[in-house]
């Protein structure tokens, strides 16, 4: 173990490791729509897993799916090894927690995370340890009384997740479990989820619309589109490195820019994107070959806007100020380029606004290096 | 002000006519037998002034209560009433919960289809459907023509001027009033619900019992409240349905009316037939009350 802290954590580069959650070739239909196709994936232990994706990509399909409440038209999925097909959703070591949070009305904060535990007919006192254990763990003990209806929403989305937990289930799902919460609510809660996580050992799988939501909580993302995966990775790579545009322009903000690859050599392509432009050297692990439609795809954050023209940068281009976003700690350039391109820039305002060297309609020079960007075969 | 206007208006509508009848109801049951237009004494004499109403007063009495008590009848047509309203009643919620939990649980655009068709009979009166089911029950009637040509029977079922046929009638009457509670309160559940049951551990019979059943218990007090409040006063069924030995005390009341014409014994019947209700009716009101405050 190295002296600076634990191992990182990623059985998904470790060959030897076996996954928890595997989807073997599954696709799911209704009538003619195929909302999950042909989709093969590993989950493993411990993992904080998030499928993300906009509505309707099929993400709540495959949760769906692994709890139970629908069955693959094709494929298997297995759980620690052994198939679901035949199991019954209350025979799965799976606890779902709902969207909308599916608390039973009729019974108390208390008897809600109990009644998983009664079902197993567990005896008085493992039940009453259990819960209170829980009711520590999302700090409601003064609410056990209560029902439902008589807590705050915030309180409740605890109750549910302390109830999907009660069980100790191999396996989490959480269906956008935020979602009901406003913005500062929400953010507490992905720390306190990640915490619990973390202390429980449980691998969580959870299913959200929120790009940012998936990046803080998850370990690894499978972003989604009609019904296939896009790329799984960790929040880093899918950041940094997407795959392809779709990728690319679903997480965050970014530049994409069509070209035709032209020279080829060392990890090195040249595209030519506009005419009159200078092409863009990048660098790339991509087997691109010449005459290749590819895309540019560059953060704004990596584009660095100047006055005059930078000496050593390798990818320059002229233009003037369309637009300013001033966010506070930053602002983005919307710089407008001859040929109508608009590429955006984002910098630090690490000067008061007022010194701010740059206003609209000014010429100004955008550049950025070679190894910013990710070059996406079409 | 307006607010008062508001308040007022409801309580001057019950004052106007509930509260009203029920007091010269109330009046009659506590005057005499008389061979007069109306048939009862004393009469209130606004002309006679003070002495008049002291006179009226005086003229009123118990009697007619100690008579119910001293015939069996009475108390034994309550007691059947009772009784047969109770069983209609469970009859009627074995009937209507699952014709209910069918409809909540049919496809949405379903839904108001399967709605108007457990509203329709309403489209016809009451008096006719109660008709038409003793051209059902009779000896000669449908059903039995049926089920002899089908030879699942050779002697003809007595089921008319039966309290089988009562039964029949009250449920086939009253069933409405017990789908649509029961009916609006599956509807509004929330059916992931049922899969956070199942997702706990719970087979498919067991998420019944401990959260659809639980969660319609409202609908079902309300649905039983509404058969059992109007069948314990059911005259029209048993008097068309029933046989003579179908003791009902609606059938006793409207008896004392219209043949006897004793108005007195007759009001005092139907005061305490109030009486008895007023129970079943309270308990009513506190669960709409607590159903009310759950959801608020």
């Amino acid at each position: 173990m190295p002296a600076n802290g634990a191992p990182i954590f990623a059985p998904w580069d470790d060959p030897n490791a076996k996954p928890l959650i595997r989807f073997e070739n599954v696709t799911k239909r209704f009538g003619d729509f195929t909302a999950i196709d042909n989709l093969t994936l590993d989950i493993y232990e411990r993992e904080f897993f998030a499928l993300l994706g906009p509505s309707g990509c099929g993400k709540t399909t495959m949760m769906r799916m692994l709890a139970g409440f629908e069955t693959p038209t094709e494929g298997k999925i297995y759980i620690g090894g052994q198939d679901m097909g035949p199991i019954a959703p209350n025979q799965r070591p799976v606890n779902m927690m709902f969207q909308s949070y599916a608390l039973f009305p009729h019974l108390s904060v208390y008897e809600n995370i109990a009644f998983g535990l009664r079902r197993d007919g567990k005896s008085k006192d493992e039940i009453a340890n259990r819960v209170e254990e829980m009711l520590r763990m999302v700090r409601l003990q003064k609410f056990a009384k209560r029902k439902p209806h008589q807590i705050s929403g915030g309180q409740r989305q605890r109750v549910a997740l302390a109830r999907s937990l009660a069980k100790q289930p191999k396996l989490l799902l959480l269906d956008e479990p935020l979602g009901a919460l406003d913005a500062k609510l929400r953010e507490d809660t992905q720390f306190e989820l990640m915490d619990i996580q973390e202390k429980t050992g449980t691998t969580f799988v959870i299913v959200t619309h929120d790009q940012e939501e998936a990046m803080t909580v998850a370990s690894r993302i499978a972003v989604m589109d009609e019904g296939k995966v896009m790329q799984i990775a960790t929040p880093d790579r899918i950041y940094e490195f997407p795959e392809n545009a779709y990728v690319a322009d679903f997480i965050g903000d970014v530049n994409l820019i069509e070209g035709r690859s032209t020279a080829v050599s060392d990890g090195q392509v040249t595209i030519e994107w506009a005419e009159g432009q200078q092409p863009i050297t990048a660098k790339t692990q991509r087997n691109i070959t010449a005459g290749q439609k590819v895309f540019y795809a560059i953060r704004p954050e990596k584009v660095t806007i100047s006055p005059d023209r930078p000496e050593d940068a390798v990818n320059v281009a002229q233009g003037k100020i369309l637009d300013i976003a001033y966010l506070g700690n930053l602002s983005t350039y919307h710089v407008q380029l001859p040929n109508g391109q608009v590429i955006k820039s984002q910098m630090a305002n690490t000067r008061r606004i007022s010194r701010r060297p740059y206003t609209w309609e000014d010429q100004v020079w955008v550049s950025w290096t070679t190894t910013g960007g990710s070059v996406l075969e079409d | 002000m307006r607010r008062y206007l508001v308040i007022a208006l409801p309580y001057l509508w019950l004052l106007g006519l509930f509260l009203v009848p029920f007091l010269i109801v109330l009046k009659i049951s506590l005057s005499d037998l008389n061979l007069s237009i109306p048939p009862y004494l004393p009469q209130l004499d606004p002309g006679a002034g003070w002495e008049g109403l002291k006179d009226f007063f005086s003229q009123l009495d118990l009697e007619n209560f100690v008579f119910l008590t001293e015939d069996d009848l009475y108390w034994k047509a309550y007691l059947s009433s009772l009784k047969i309203a109770v069983v209609a009643t469970l009859l009627t919620l074995c009937v209507g919960y699952p014709v209910a939990y069918g409809m909540a649980r049919a496809p949405s655009e379903w839904r108001p289809t399967l709605m108007m068709l457990v509203i329709l009979p309403f489209w016809t009166s009451f008096l006719i459907r109660v008709y038409s089911w003793m051209g059902i029950l009779s000896t000669e009637g449908f059903l039995n023509q049926f089920l002899l040509w089908a030879g699942i029977i050779s002697e003809p079922l007595i089921i008319m001027n039966t309290t089988k046929a009562v039964y029949i009638g009250i449920v086939y009457t009253y069933l409405p009033f017990m789908i649509l509670p029961i009916y609006a309160a599956l509807e509004k559940m929330d059916e992931s619900l049922l899969e956070a049951a199942e997702d706990l551990g719970c087979s498919r019979l067991q998420a019944f019992w401990l959260v659809t059943f639980p969660l319609s218990k409202s609908g079902i007090i309300a649905g039983c409240f509404l058969v059992f409040i109007p069948s314990i006063g059911e005259f029209v069924i048993p008097s068309l349905l029933g046989g003579s030995d179908t003791l009902m005390i609606g059938k006793v009341l409207w008896e004392e009316f219209f043949n006897n014409r004793d108005w007195p014994v007759a009001s005092a019947v139907a005061v305490v037939l109030l009486a008895i209700l007023v129970i079943p009716i309270i308990l009513f009101q506190r669960n709409e009350q607590k159903q009310r405050e759950a959801e608020g």
